[in-house]
């Protein structure tokens, strides 16, 4: 083996590594916060009863869901110019991992918009709210309570997912330890130090959405 | 003679090929108070869901103050109203409804604020007094803040009341009000319907409490297999009544 | 109508190129599933039955595994393994850093699986006198098998999708060699496209055959 282990040139870089992480964080919040729009018009299209509502919604979730990260990444940011669509590397991103998100979200949207008991859209019925109104202020702040947990865990697998914008050379937190990696030869300690930030950062972003929800939560 | 307050024609309801109700008709004057008994399955819910929109129907009229809920006609077919339309009508009439349905996500406070802000256009501070006002006089000042699920079945049934009565409608419509509350907890809920009644309010209960319904009711109307089967003064109603299907229901319902 | 012929014609020329492509792409992902669903199921029973530092040990693995993006599993398989003197070629490195990320998947499926299943039986099976190997064989483990296929098979669909993150690492699956195609005639369009399109047909067929073992495996009643 003869590998012996020094940290010291990792440390000397774990600025970059630092700022990578924090653009990590901001992609995917940054996918979330658009991705959860898409979902949101995605699941009430899903539920709709009409099917033009419903057909274009499905296929969109069911296209997504069936495709590598990776092939849609690279598609936006390389294929699209093609067709005349030119975003800069981190909108581009941004952009598909809402996309891809949405998919995922408007099925965990869906499943809680048909958690909300009837009885309390027709209380809002009988005073008097509109269907929109009863959707702004019932429907949906429940839901969004109901599905918190499944929002973190989506949270946190697209901050993962956020390592794929390496391969576009976007200077988030595995591109940067790739760099580290290729100008130290430190690539134990490389690799060790990127994996701890990335489960710590997991881990304290689990703890905050638990903080969260037990804000929310609705006793019952 | 005095306009009624809600007049009912030959109302038909649907549900695909079964025919819930097959015809009812039925006036109300303003400050009557009226139960609506009968097993289940007779359609007494089903016509208290018509009169607020909650169904739609197929056939007949209903008319508040002599203006139809739901339908209009236009060039000689019968059409939906639009969802607004709709909606202003609905707050037209209060309901409760057996399961409370109070937002779980609003204190007892909010609840009843909620409509008083989105439909009747109050402002924040005006709409808050009136609540605090309603949740006093159903006995819970002191709970405005309290979210539904921290209350007891029968203060959340109360805070229902309250926040459909605050929306100040023209007559208040009960489904089976008591129907989930344990034994011990029905009495609150009946006393605040009581003093609604003194108060003079326009109320449509659908009931199984037999004694209340002999005590409060100015009418009270026994729905059979979709009609109206017998109707009248309930002392007359209960003590002699009049045809044998209602004589078989009293006979097996709690009424003693 | 001139591009698609001429699309068309390319695809002719690359043919082989891309089946080879995509029988990689079926390879890795096979054997990281069948790597990694063996690695699971022994996971899965240290992490139910096994005693507390085992499970402190296992669940410490699953955890940071489940934590780390499946990239960086890969990139730091393919480094860290041949600078610490194991010589892995990329294909072996990067089907080890699939198998090792669908070992902690799996592990937790067959917990879940496990642990679903009510205290009643394990009393039951003792109660006419099995051990608690002949327990585990023919009640628990049949039963945590229906329940867990279906989200099995799922994860099959993961693998196929977490296998182009080996082209990062030069290993020739569809989407590198697809690549590799674009730089030569500059049809990023097309096919990307191409490339979507078979890995939808793979993973939708794997999502289609998991409704129906979920089907089929379903206890009557």
């Amino acid at each position: 083996m003869g590998y012996t282990l020094n940290f010291s040139a990792v440390w000397r870089s774990f600025d970059q590594l630092l700022w990578g992480l924090l653009l990590s964080l901001e992609l995917a919040i940054g996918a979330i916060l658009i991705g959860a729009v898409i979902g949101l018009v995605t699941a009430f299209g899903l539920i709709s009863k009409s099917g033009w509502a419903r057909r274009p919604a499905a296929l969109y979730v069911t296209v997504i869901r069936n495709l590598p990260i990776l092939v849609l990444i690279l598609f936006s940011y390389f294929a699209l110019p093609q067709m005349g669509v030119r975003l800069g590397k981190i909108e581009s991103f941004v952009a598909t991992l809402a996309i891809y998100s949405g998919a995922y979200l408007a099925e965990v949207f869906r499943a809680g918009l048909l958690s909300i008991p009837n009885g309390l859209k027709e209380a809002g019925l009988a005073i008097g709210l509109t269907p929109m109104q009863i959707r702004t202020s019932i429907v949906i702040p429940l839901m969004f309570r109901n599905v918190l947990p499944s929002l973190s865990s989506t949270l946190i697998s697209l901050f993962k997912d956020t390592s794929l914008a390496a391969a576009i050379a976007v200077p988030e937190l595995t591109f940067e330890a790739r760099k580290i990696n290729v100008e130290t030869f430190r690539v134990v300690e490389t690799w060790i130090v990127a994996s701890c930030l990335y489960v710590a950062t997991c881990t304290v972003l689990a703890a905050l959405m638990r903080m969260v929800e037990r804000r929310l939560v609705i006793s019952r | 003679m005095t306009k009624n307050l809600l007049e009912i024609q030959a109302l038909r309801k649907r549900y695909g090929s079964v025919e819930v109700l097959k015809g009812v008709d039925c006036t109300m004057q303003q400050g009557e108070v009226i139960s609506i008994i009968g097993s289940s399955g007779s359609g007494k819910t089903t016509m208290l869901r018509c009169i607020n929109m909650l169904e739609d129907f197929q056939g007949g009229r209903i008319l508040i103050d002599g203006e139809p809920i739901g339908y209009e006609e236009r060039n000689g077919v019968r059409v939906r109203k639009s969802e607004k339309e709709i909606a202003r009508q609905r707050a037209l009439t209060g309901m409760a409804f057996q399961q409370f349905n109070l937002f779980p996500h609003m204190t007892a406070a909010s609840n009843v604020m909620l409509g008083l802000i989105k439909v009747k256009k109050m402002a924040r501070d005006e709409a808050r007094s009136v609540a605090e006002k309603w949740l006093e006089r159903v006995g819970l000042g002191q709970r405005a803040d309290h979210y539904p699920g921290q209350l007891s079945g029968g203060q959340q049934q109360r805070v229902a009341i309250a926040r459909a009565i605050a929306m100040n409608p023209r007559l208040m419509l009960f489904d089976e009000v008591t129907s989930a509350l344990d034994p011990e907890l029905v009495g609150e809920v009946l006393q605040v319907i009581k003093d609604l009644a003194a108060d003079g309010m326009s109320m449509l209960l659908v009931t199984h409490e037999m004694r209340f319904a002999f005590e409060v009711s100015s009418r009270v109307i026994f729905m059979n297999q979709g009609v109206i089967g017998e109707e009248g003064d309930p002392k007359v109603m209960f003590l002699k009544p009049q045809t044998e299907r209602l004589a078989e229901f009293l006979k097996t319902s709690s009424f003693a | 109508m001139n591009e698609f012929l001429a699309f068309l014609d390319q695809v002719w020329l690359a043919r082989f190129v891309i089946l080879r492509g995509l029988g990689l792409t079926v390879s890795i992902s096979l054997l990281a599933i069948a790597l990694g669903s063996v690695l699971g199921v022994l996971v899965g029973l240290a992490l139910t039955y096994g005693n507390r530092p085992l499970r402190f040990v296992v669940r410490a693995y699953t955890d940071f595994i489940r934590g780390t993006p499946v990239l960086v599993l890969v990139l730091a398989s393919f480094y860290i393994l041949s600078t610490i003197g194991i010589e892995l070629n990329a294909f072996q490195a990067g089907v080890f850093a699939l198998a090792v990320f669908c070992s902690s998947h799996v592990g937790e499926i067959v917990r879940g699986a496990l642990q679903a299943i009510p205290p009643g039986q394990t009393e039951a099976a003792k109660a006419i006198g099995l051990t608690f190997s002949q327990t585990f064989t023919s009640v628990l483990w049949p039963q945590a098998l229906r329940q867990m296929l279906p989200t099995w098979v799922n994860t099959a669909a993961e693998m196929v999708k977490a296998s182009t993150l080996l082209s990062v690492i030069g290993v020739a699956e569809l989407l590198l060699r697809t690549q590799e195609i674009i730089s030569r005639n500059f049809m990023s369009l097309e096919f990307y496209f191409l490339a979507g399109l078979l890995y939808f047909a793979i993973n939708y067929a794997i999502e289609r055959f998991g409704k129906y073992v979920e089907r089929k495996v379903s206890v009557p009643s």
